[in-house]
């Protein structure tokens, strides 16, 4: 029999959930709420009016060229992320798990990048490829290569992916060594035994035991990928250039706050906030089912 | 099909050796147990025969080849391990190709062998099942029909009847046993079970503490045991050490008899005299406890139909002089 504590009035256990509550009220459904309602209406320049537009902010971001271009720029920028950071954590974490001595300062070392914000990273980053003063951007220019992001789309695209990628690598990383020792060292061995070298190893047995590890971090990183890298995006790039790194959430600042646009701007996080819904369900779906072996 | 020879075999962790030189010539289909308490380097012993663990010094050849270089793969051996060490994301047909598959054998080569060992293991209704589906004295098999299909010199069992209950251990015991005549093939079998030991075994290797105490058939080992170790290891209840000051011989020295050779005789008779503490009848033997002079105590196995002698009594305790075991005080059969 599970024991489980038991309150006999309603008001001590409502007094000790109303913070949490308060907190998620205000911080999260009240600006959700706003912005749905906003995304009705067509506020004028000052905002001193607004008026009701029904679903014309929808409609109108649907059939915007720019939108669409968003869009794909968050696509193709969210997968680049998710596959460089997940792709080199799980390379770093195979070889920590192999590693006898030392493995604890070389695990340590591999968590210090998550520590750092990612504005904080964005900056890092960029002064290193500044194209002025930039120390690799000097070295590129040595080798005879012009780096210069803020003109070049696909270098701008690069150095946002590298940067957001950095500091995810430690994060994706302590998952998969985490996986990768949970996984018997008989069952390896005994793979061995049976013939299979170390890649074929990894490809039929060790892959395949981390699986629900790995289909964890997808899910985490696009949705890392989508919402939080607007600090990385933000210092490095400003979604420039030609609107090449815009991705949707930096798009939502860029019309909201820049351009002033509030109705789209909230409409746009309307469209957010039921991608992230999809994904957190696809999270949850999996959570309970795992993906079985 | 093939003999194992181990030569002045070592294993050291940096500075600290727990292996100190094993040497044993294995012939061809011979059954060998490696027993001895946890710790002794018996699985070290096994591990380094199958290639997983490096070997510091010595030599192991396989058939006459020398293959401490080889890896693992290379060396034609199958193991059975401890916790079976199936792949959980595969079923239990899936589990036993692998190894051929990795071969890369014929398709239908592969199907005719897994479906031999699934007849000769009765896994015929479980090829499907993946191993969290199965029992643990299914999954036992599985790991066994894993070896067999390879075809390999030389199976290595590491102690593969630990997590089984007591019943299906003495089922599992006679299938190895039945399976590894049947096939002929060479065994090298680690267990900390003498009975295991004892039933199995052509030979067997009784470890100490990284040392081969003695090798030799089981009740060999038994009637003529070379160190003390092994006299109190194999054989229970274990064998009655006595001081041999006590009984007139050189001090230091040792005096070991077993509990079946020693029988209880009247006060004043045999060789020495014991207190009585507690008898166990068990129904067809009785054990009995009892404490001698100097406080050494001592096990008497008689047959249940004899008397047993009241708590708290004073007898006598008399063995014949040949089934006296002598050891030196550094624990050697004198």
């Amino acid at each position: 029999m599970e024991k489980r504590v038991t309150f006999k009035g309603i008001w001590l256990p409502l007094l000790l959930a109303t913070p949490q509550m308060l907190i998620t009220a205000i911080f999260f459904f009240y600006p959700a709420g706003q912005a749905v309602w906003q995304s009705l209406f067509i506020p004028d320049p000052f905002g001193l009016s607004m008026q009701w537009v029904g679903l014309g902010n929808f409609e109108f971001l649907l059939s915007d060229p720019y939108y669409r271009a968003s869009f794909a720029t968050t696509a193709v920028f969210s997968i680049l992320v998710t596959l460089v950071s997940m792709g080199v954590a799980l390379y770093l974490a195979v070889l920590a798990d192999r590693l006898i001595k030392g493995s604890g300062t070389y695990r340590t070392l591999l968590i210090w990048p998550y520590a750092v914000a990612p504005a904080v990273a964005g900056v890092l980053w960029l002064f290193m490829f500044n194209t002025r003063v930039g120390v690799v951007t000097w070295y590129l220019g040595q080798l005879g290569y012009d780096w210069n992001h803020v003109l070049n789309e696909g270098e701008a695209m690069g150095l946002v992916v590298v940067a957001s990628s950095w500091g995810r690598i430690s994060y994706n990383f302590l998952f998969f060594l985490a996986g990768l020792q949970a996984i018997p060292k008989s069952v390896i061995e005994a793979a061995a035994i049976d013939g299979a070298r170390f890649w074929t190893r990894f490809r039929t047995i060790v892959f395949p035991l981390l699986s629900p590890t790995t289909f964890f971090l997808l899910v985490v990183n696009i949705v890392y990928a989508f919402f939080e890298t607007f600090g990385v995006i933000h210092t490095i790039t400003s979604g420039g250039p030609q609107q090449a790194t815009t991705i949707l959430v930096y798009k939502v600042y860029a019309d909201g706050f820049v351009g002033q646009d509030l109705g789209s701007s909230a409409a746009q996080s309307v469209i957010l906030l039921v991608i992230v819904g999809i994904l957190t369900i696809i999270q949850f779906k999996f959570i309970e089912r795992r993906v079985h072996y | 099909m093939a003999t194992v020879s181990l030569e002045s075999l070592k294993k050291s962790y940096g500075k600290t050796e727990v292996i100190h030189g094993v040497d044993i010539e294995i012939s061809d289909g011979e059954f060998i147990v490696i027993v001895g308490p946890s710790g002794c380097g018996k699985s070290t012993l096994l591990r380094m025969v199958a290639g997983l663990e490096g070997v510091s010094e010595g030599e192991i050849r396989i058939d006459g080849q020398r293959v401490n270089e080889k890896e693992p793969m290379d060396r034609d051996i199958a193991m059975v391990f401890q916790n079976y060490a199936l792949y959980p994301h595969m079923s239990v047909e899936q589990n036993m190709a692998y190894g051929l598959k990795i071969a890369k054998m014929p398709k239908a080569e592969i199907n005719a062998r897994v479906a031999e060992a699934a007849e000769l293991l009765q896994l015929e209704p479980y090829l499907k099942r993946r191993p969290r589906q199965l029992s643990g004295g299914q999954r036992q098999r599985v790991a066994m029909g894993r070896a067999i299909v390879r075809r390999p010199s030389v199976f290595l069992f590491d102690e593969p009847l630990s997590n089984l209950d007591a019943k299906l251990r003495v089922q599992m015991r006679l299938e190895i046993k039945n399976l590894q005549r049947e096939l002929g093939v060479t065994a090298l079998y680690v267990t900390h079970d003498q009975v295991e030991a004892m039933t199995l075994a052509d030979r067997m290797i009784v470890m100490n503490e990284g040392v081969a105490d003695q090798i030799g058939a089981p009740l060999e080992v038994y009637a003529n045991p070379q160190t003390e170790f092994v006299a109190g290891f194999i054989g229970s209840p274990p064998t009655n050490f006595i001081e041999a000051e006590i009984l007139g011989a050189p001090a230091g020295t040792k005096i070991g008899i077993r509990p079946e050779h020693v029988a209880i005789a009247p006060v004043g008779q045999g060789r020495t005299t014991g207190l009585v503490l507690y008898a166990e009848p068990l129904g067809a033997e009785t054990l009995i406890h009892l404490t001698i002079a100097g406080g050494n105590a001592v096990t008497v196995r008689q047959d249940g139909a004899v008397a047993i002698p009241s708590e708290g009594e004073q007898v006598g305790l008399s063995w014949r002089e040949d089934d006296e075991m002598r050891f030196d005080a550094s624990g050697r059969r004198l």
